[in-house]
């Protein structure tokens, strides 16, 4: 469980994110949806302290995430973002090996976790294990960067819009494949994107935040029915305005060209 | 040629041991420093402003100016040090900016994902910061291995064997074979080098553990080959040889093969000649008993060493004020005066001279408006320079500083007017030019005297007394001889010397006798 208890955080006269709080629950995958600028990275980060918050606390089960020295607490949370940041001067088994490796685990068992990552982010071992990243394909490295976070096993991610850089088809795949390995491995998550569609397919509960305060917390369909605001409501009907503008194109009884 | 060759080794592993040294310490500073600057930047700027404020002194300068600074700090500062330091310090730009440069250069998003998956602090810097500089930091140290081994060169002025001696000494003596051996050779140490470390990057980049080890053992062996003759001096070398300076010109160099012989002909210490020797290092050196023995001139000392603005009245008195002088302040001995005088002498070509009706120095004053005068490159700024200028009012249209070596060609080919050239110079008579008489004594005595160190005339009395006997042995038309010798008919100052010594012997002995 993680809690953001009036989480703050200032860059000089600018407020990048306000008297924040909210709490992800066991198991869920919280969306923090917005636009750019509406402080949705900062909030992520300032859970695994890539970012120190200007006032306020973060809880994960119930402890201060400041009680640990940082390092330690970002071995323990798995962070994928939307640049991947795989390392290029490491294959793809030491860039997924990267935290175990921090931890100390034995060869052997670092071994054989790489290669069940790579099956899980439905990667052949065999066949990217010695690859560099930039032999990969951009939708190849995401699984990578996936693998890579949760490769120490941890109960906790943060995906900051990690498939955002995709072309539509990859990311639908991947999306699908990520919903399922979340389910299996029953993972807590906050997910930041600034696509609804995605926030729709992918979030237990979505939090919009716009300016750098948080305009309203729910399932999708809560926001869906009631929208707190017109601002929420634009962001939430969007999927079906587009849907009704492809079917515009498209004609009534849609699909067959005239 | 072979004499060429016999010198190289020696020269090469002084070079590569210079050259390493100096490289192994920029890199050692540089990179510390390149990864303090690219964490701070407020530091950045002024390091980085300093490491090239210091690139921009010229390469011979700045290791001239270890000379000084050493000997105010009290160290050594004649030879390896001075050279070392003067070489570090020019390495240290190219490293220090390519590591700043690399590390700042590490993708932002590289970093946040190596703090995001739990790396330290150092781990970032180990893991993934320097290794995706290193590229960058290599190339740096790549430039730097070409310098340094380009400029250790340059370390022969100060007193420190390289293979700029070849070059120096090829130059002032016009072997070209020589300069050529010493540039070819140090060019190849430069390649060999680069080659090497850029194989290690290619192994540490490609991982190639084979290419990585074959490198770092051919590195490791060069420095084996550097550090090898110093261990053998010092496992094998019970008494040290005199050591003989000279400064960087012919005469210089047949003189100090000549006292080199002499000496161990007459005593059968072991001997060994530093030449190449900056003007004032070679005093320094001797001052500092870094070197034993060499020959300066009496006018010299005069004004650079005790710094007097006007000629002194006479020979003698030049000869026993600067004998009292360097033997109160630095202990060191006037042994002897070898017999001739080696002035400076303004000269021009004979035909011009005879032409235009000039004999005397006092005669150019009408015609130098329209004349270029050439000189060494310090003559200048010399006070004999002022004092001839003033004393016969001579106002020269131009003033063109060259290297001596090439002043009288400059001469004879038209390209300047008067020169001021050495009176020993076996050039003068060969190139047809005539020496301007210095009627009314402008030009202060430079008699040739042998200075000893005061180690050597402690602990060598012996070879002291051995080189007194060289007094008034030498005479200019001998020492002209010998110097054209050398300059036209390019033979090596070694063999010009002993050639030389059965007449030094034999006036000598008539002299004792």
């Amino acid at each position: 469980m993680i809690e953001l208890d009036r989480l703050s955080k200032h860059y000089g006269a600018h407020v990048a994110v306000a008297d924040l709080s909210l709490t992800v629950g066991e198991g869920e995958l919280l969306v923090l949806l917005g636009g750019s600028g509406s402080g949705k990275t900062t909030t992520l980060k300032m859970v695994n302290r890539l970012v120190e918050p200007t006032s306020g606390r973060v809880r994960i089960d119930g402890e201060d995430v400041t009680s640990l020295p940082p390092h330690e607490l970002r071995r323990r949370i798995g962070y994928a973002f939307q640049r991947v940041g795989l390392f290029p001067h490491m294959t793809v088994a030491e860039n997924v090996a990267v935290t175990p490796s921090l931890l100390g685990w034995d060869p052997a068992r670092i071994a054989r976790r790489v290669d069940e990552l790579l099956e899980l982010v439905e990667l052949d071992p065999a066949v990217v294990r010695a690859r560099r990243p930039d032999e990969l394909s951009g939708g190849q490295q995401q699984r990578v960067g996936v693998a890579r976070a949760l490769a120490a096993e941890p109960r906790l991610m943060l995906l900051d819009e990690p498939f955002g850089a995709l072309d539509p088809l990859t990311r639908d795949r991947i999306q699908q494949s990520f919903r399922r390995i979340r389910e299996r491995l029953g993972l807590t998550a906050i997910f930041v994107t600034h696509d609804m569609s995605e926030a729709l397919l992918l979030g237990d509960r979505i939090a919009v935040m716009d300016a750098g305060r948080l305009l309203q917390i729910g399932t999708p369909r809560e926001l869906l029915v009631s929208p707190a605001d017109e601002v929420v409501r634009q962001m939430v009907e969007t999927p079906r305005r587009q849907a009704a503008a492809v079917d515009a194109l498209l004609g009534p009884g849609g699909g067959a060209p005239r | 040629m072979s004499e060429l060759l016999a010198l190289l080794p020696s020269y090469s592993t002084a070079h590569l041991q210079l050259a390493l040294a100096a490289l192994g310490l920029a890199i050692a500073i540089s990179v510390p420093l390149g990864i303090v600057a690219a964490r701070s930047p407020r530091l950045e700027r002024p390091l980085l402003g300093i490491a090239a404020l210091i690139q921009t002194v010229p390469g011979l300068a700045l290791l001239a100016v270890m000379v000084p600074v050493l000997a105010a700090l009290g160290l050594r500062s004649i030879g390896f040090l001075p050279a070392l330091i003067g070489l570090t310090l020019y390495g240290l730009l190219p490293i220090l900016r390519n590591t700043v440069t690399g590390i700042t250069g590490v993708d932002a998003s590289l970093v946040e994902a190596a703090r995001g998956v739990g790396m330290t602090e150092r781990q970032q810097l180990f893991r993934v910061e320097l290794p995706l500089a290193m590229p960058v930091i290599v190339a740096g140290v790549r430039t730097a291995t070409v310098w340094t081994v380009g400029m250790a060169t340059l370390s022969t002025p100060v007193g420190a064997p390289s293979l700029g001696n070849l070059i120096f000494s090829g130059l002032q003596t016009r072997n070209y074979a020589s300069v050529l051996l010493g540039s070819a050779a140090a060019a190849a140490l430069a390649l060999l080098l680069d080659g090497l470390v850029h194989a290690l990057e290619l192994g540490v980049t490609r991982r190639r553990r084979g290419p990585v080890l074959a490198s770092l053992g051919c590195i490791a062996l060069l420095a084996l080959v550097a550090v090898a003759p110093v261990v053998a001096g010092a496992l094998r070398e019970r008494t040290r040889p005199v050591v003989i300076g000279a400064k960087t010109f012919t005469e210089q160099y047949v003189l100090s093969e000549l006292l080199a012989q002499w000496i161990a002909r007459s005593t059968g210490l072991p001997t060994e000649v530093r030449a190449s020797l900056g003007s004032t290092v070679a005093y320094d050196a001797l001052a500092s008993g870094e070197i034993d023995v060499y020959v300066d001139y009496s006018g010299t000392l005069w004004a650079t060493i005790l710094k007097r603005g006007t000629p002194p009245p006479d020979r003698a008195t030049a000869l026993a004020e600067v004998a009292r002088f360097v033997r109160e302040r630095d202990g060191i001995e006037l042994v002897c005066d070898l017999g001739f005088e080696n002035a400076y002498a303004l000269a021009m070509r004979a035909r011009d001279a005879d032409r235009l009706g000039i004999r005397r120095i006092g005669d150019l004053a009408s015609h130098a408006s329209g004349m270029t005068v050439g000189g060494d490159y310090e003559f200048f700024s010399r006070p004999e320079w002022r004092a001839i200028r003033d004393v016969y009012g001579l106002r020269f249209a131009n003033e063109r500083s060259m290297d001596s070596s090439l002043m009288y060609q400059a001469a004879a080919a038209g390209d300047v007017d008067v020169i001021s050239a050495f009176s020993t110079d076996g050039r003068i008579a060969a190139l047809d030019l005539r020496v301007l008489e210095d009627d009314r004594g402008a030009i202060p005595p430079y008699d040739a005297i042998v200075l000893a160190s005061a180690r050597l005339a402690r602990e060598h009395p012996d070879v002291v007394a051995s080189l007194r006997r060289l007094a008034r042995t030498i005479d200019a038309r001998a020492m002209r001889a010998a110097n054209l010798a050398v300059d036209e008919q390019g033979r090596s100052p070694a063999d010009v010397a002993r050639a030389m010594l059965p007449d030094v012997e034999r006036a000598a002995g008539s002299a004792a006798r």
